[in-house]
């Protein structure tokens, strides 16, 4: 087991990706804590799977756009595992809006889930890291690179979050803390299933772009995230890795 | 154990010693079946096989110099007619000429471009065109000096960012046939070649430490887990990628 005994946040797991990384960090022997904001109900299910699968997790609610939320989540995690190894800044909110529509709230909830809340997690997390240092995992997407219309916030954020794991792979380095970012493509999850996606004009226009021919599925993230959290990728930080089946 | 390379055939270029040898023990120690490819040194080469065989692998050596066309073809020939089929290839072998401007021969240009950049193109054609049924995984071996030249690695450095865009290209070619093609860009690494060239223990090294976040020059085993990775099926999603693979270090 690649990530044996190693205690681990993922933001935003009680779905999607997040779920994926969870199960598959538990599988890999880590102890998980899979945080959610309302979805109280899908968070169980995943503390379920995962128990029922002889793994640890816990849920623990935290609106990770408020900074006292952060704070608490990473009070629990020590409260329960004593301990922190892996970070996974998994959550984050897209709204599709043309520059028109784009309003203050729509902008600061855009901001503040996925760039805000990356760095406080961060602070709260490097806080924790033991003596062993540790791995934080930032996701990205193929649109902070090549973003598309009607993405104008969600991109400009994702664009950030790339820029993180370069300046802290540069400043955490020294305490054996690696930091690297994952940018999957477009990857089928309940996110996209309730935004219409799946047989959609959009996904026919990423298939026909995607060399490997499908929509990624969580599992292939989770995979490359068990990766860059274990020793094998001991000599990796501050890269940012396309995880999209060729898709640019 | 679930062994990440069970069965698979590999070639990897250049690799009796330095990182090639570490990423073939790597493979091997997965459960893949290794062709160490060496062009001169085959006493290194054949230690390296024994080694592996002790440690309950299986590796043979083939001997190929990849700037020529002719042992290429041949290197590919003899893995299928021992392994009878292949599945992954590392574009592992180049040459490093240190050497300004000035210093560039039409010779020295030659040989690192055909080692280099020919050999790499003239390997992947073959290999891919005996990855037929089931796909296959080819790694290439980039450096940080494709993005970050250094002065005195004017025809290296070229040659590797040539290789960072091969990947590039290969991956949209042969992502339909299941073949996934990434790149792995290590910074300085000990080696056998980085004692011959007087790099250990020099300034040289000392200015990689203090660029590099994680603080010490790579041992060719950093590199090989990643090299792993890439060609295992944890990394099915991931095509026409470069990892720099160098502690933090641009």
């Amino acid at each position: 087991m690649k990530l044996k005994d190693k205690v681990a946040v993922i933001t935003g797991s009680s779905k999607g990706i997040g779920a994926g990384i969870a199960k598959e960090y538990a599988r890999e022997g880590a102890k998980v804590v899979v945080n959610y904001s309302s979805s109280k109900e899908s968070a169980d299910r995943v503390v379920d799977e995962i128990t029922r699968n002889g793994g640890t997790a816990i849920a623990v609610q935290a609106d990770i756009s408020k900074i006292a939320d952060i704070k608490r989540l990473f009070r629990e995690v020590n409260k329960t595992y004593g301990r922190l190894d892996i970070l996974v800044n998994n959550a984050s909110v897209w709204r599709y809006e043309m520059l028109a529509d784009v309003s203050e709230e729509t902008f600061l909830l855009q901001i503040n889930t996925g760039l805000m809340a990356h760095i406080f997690c961060a602070k709260e997390a490097v806080a924790m890291f033991g003596e062993g240092g540790g791995s934080i995992i930032n996701l990205s997407s193929t649109i902070s690179l090549n973003p598309i219309p009607g993405t104008l916030i969600y991109c400009a954020v994702k664009a950030g979050v790339d820029s993180i794991a370069k300046t802290l792979a540069k400043e955490l380095g020294p305490k054996n803390i690696r930091v690297n970012t994952i940018a999957p493509g477009m990857t089928e999850s309940e996110g996209s299933t309730a935004d219409g996606r799946p047989g959609s004009a959009m996904e026919k226009y990423y298939l026909d772009q995607t060399p490997l021919g499908r929509i990624g599925l969580p599992i292939d993230i989770a995979k490359v995230a068990v990766f860059l959290a274990s020793e094998d990728a001991g000599w990796i930080t501050g890269e940012r890795i396309t995880v999209a089946g060729g898709l640019l | 154990m679930n062994l990440l390379l069970k069965d698979k055939v590999a070639v990897i270029t250049g690799s009796s010693q330095g990182i090639g040898a570490g990423i073939a023990k790597a493979f091997a120690s997965q459960g893949a079946r290794v062709v160490i490819n060496y062009r001169s040194n085959h006493r290194k080469a054949d230690q390296l096989v024994d080694e592996i065989i002790e440690h309950g692998g299986k590796a043979i050596a083939i001997r190929a110099d990849i700037s020529e066309p002719s042992d290429i073809a041949q290197l590919f020939e003899t893995t299928i007619e021992v392994f009878g089929r292949l599945d992954i290839l590392v574009n592992n072998t180049g040459i490093l000429e240190f050497e300004v401007l000035d210093a560039i021969t039409p010779e020295n240009l030659q040989a690192q471009i055909d080692t280099n950049l020919i050999g790499t193109i003239l390997c992947t054609q073959k290999a891919a065109a005996l990855m037929i049924k089931e796909g296959g995984s080819i790694i290439n071996i980039s450096a940080t000096t494709s993005i970050n030249p250094l002065p005195g690695t004017l025809v290296f450095s070229a040659t590797k960012a040539a290789i960072d865009n091969i990947t590039k290209v290969l991956s949209k070619e042969l992502g339909p046939r299941n073949i996934r093609i990434n790149t792995i860009a290590p910074g300085m690494t000990e080696t056998e070649g980085s004692h011959e060239k007087g790099m250990m223990g020099s300034v040289f090294e000392q200015q990689n430490i203090s660029l590099t976040p994680l603080g010490r020059i790579a041992q060719p085993e950093d590199i090989a887990k990643v090299a792993v990775f890439l060609a295992s099926d944890d990394a099915a999603w991931v095509t026409g990628e470069r990892i720099q693979v160098s502690g933090g270090q641009l």
